[in-house]
């Protein structure tokens, strides 16, 4: 396949089978290869989205200043279009990510301020709502508000997958901006009579949910529990052994999330064998595994890697 | 048996420091009315006369009570059930 330039190979990602871990010829499941995008993430989607929506909108002009607040991939997608469009990027990052994201983010140009690992992206969602607020000259591109992050996955990873699997019964994807749920999840809804859209959303170490007060809760804006069948919530030690499967029995290299999607998608497709059902069921794989190598998540036992995944962002 | 519960940092004030709580009940309301008797308080910071407070969640067996049955959902000896804060991902 030949494309005019990196952006434009955006998207078009491969969906694979997986033999061995599908329970039968009758329930199956699909990788979704979003780590083949151009920066090795599904971000690239709203990204590229996003940037594209404020250019016509006239907020974005070369010279000007992105700020946005993100635990990774958002920001990497974000500083490579940024310094082939001729923006300034400044990333508000939790300090409990790994040293990977922080190496990728600065190789693409972006500059990095550190929000505090207690609350995770909560912190980071409040300092970049403040550094804005103090830099009015500056787009914040806000990917848990912006409409153009679900209207990626509405327009392309939606049609890819119909196109790809007509048959497809289940959507399961990693739960974080809501972005790839609420778009793809839309897209589906409107075409297949009674798909099932559900959520995997990372249950993290305690750190991470160490807000001083309840109400300091956050839900992006994007989200609609509407288009959701339901949502779990998968721990550290589920991902990290569903992503050594996938590595052990599919070959498939894999993030942490990935685990967790892989892991409710594994849960539905018990319910479908259970109830004897067929099932075609589709789960994305955020990214590959490369982010995660120095968070010690491939090397050792399920209970070191667990451990050093404590406290970190690994979603 | 019983039902156990996990309580988030931010709520342990309420349970005397205890990261996980027992309980019982036929129904999610009913667990947290009974363990209302014990550590006084805590039914109030997670529901209110709406339902499940906006930023609580609760799992079943780690699956988001919402889409199961909200405060009717029925629950057994045995079950899990898990309590956070809401916060971002991405």
């Amino acid at each position: 396949m030949r494309f005019d330039s990196l952006l434009d190979s955006l998207g078009r990602t491969p969906l694979v089978g997986l033999p061995r871990l599908s329970p039968s010829d009758d329930v199956r499941l699909w990788a979704k290869l979003e780590d083949r995008n151009p920066t090795g993430s599904v971000k690239d989607r709203p990204a590229l989205y996003m940037i594209q929506k404020a250019e016509k909108e006239g907020l974005l002009r070369p010279g000007r200043t992105i700020l946005e607040p993100t635990s990774g991939n958002t920001g990497i997608s974000l500083a490579m279009a940024a310094k082939l469009r001729g923006y300034r990027m400044v990333c508000v990052m939790p300090e409990n990510t790994s040293a990977e994201r922080r190496q990728l983010l600065r190789m693409w140009g972006a500059e990095i301020i550190s929000s505090p690992a207690a609350g995770g992206s909560n912190e980071a969602v409040r300092v970049a709502k403040r550094l804005a607020a103090e830099h009015p000259d500056w787009v914040m591109l806000y990917q848990y508000g912006n409409e153009a992050n679900a209207l990626a996955h509405y327009e392309t990873t939606g049609p890819e997958l119909l196109e790809d699997l007509p048959t497809i019964t289940h959507f399961v994807a990693g739960l974080g901006t809501t972005g790839t749920l609420m778009g793809t999840g839309r897209y589906l809804r409107e075409h297949v009579p009674g798909i099932r859209i559900v959520a995997a959303e990372p249950r993290y170490g305690e750190l991470v949910y160490g807000l001083r007060n309840i109400d300091e809760g956050f839900i992006p804006e994007l989200y609609d529990d509407s288009v959701l069948t339901t949502r779990f919530s998968v721990g550290s030690r589920d991902a990290l052994r569903r992503t050594r499967e996938l590595l052990e029995e599919e070959g498939i290299f894999a993030g942490v999330s990935t685990g967790g999607a892989l892991h409710a998608a594994l849960g539905m497709a018990a319910k479908a064998v259970k109830a004897g059902e067929r099932a075609d069921i589709a789960f994305v794989v955020a990214d590959g595994g490369w982010k995660y190598l120095s968070t010690g998540a491939y090397g050792g036992t399920l209970e070191e890697a667990e451990a050093a995944l404590e406290g970190q962002l690994w979603a | 048996m019983a039902i156990e519960v996990r309580i988030p940092t931010i709520l342990r004030n309420l349970t005397g420091g205890d990261k996980a709580v027992e309980g019982k009940g036929g129904t999610l309301a009913e667990l947290f009315t009974d363990l209302d008797a014990r550590h006084p308080g805590l039914r109030a910071r997670l529901v209110d006369d709406k339902g499940l407070r906006k930023f609580v969640n609760v799992y079943l067996n780690d699956e988001d009570v919402r889409f199961l049955g909200g405060l009717d959902t029925p629950v057994a000896d045995g079950d899990n059930v898990t309590i956070l804060p809401a916060v971002a991902g991405g």
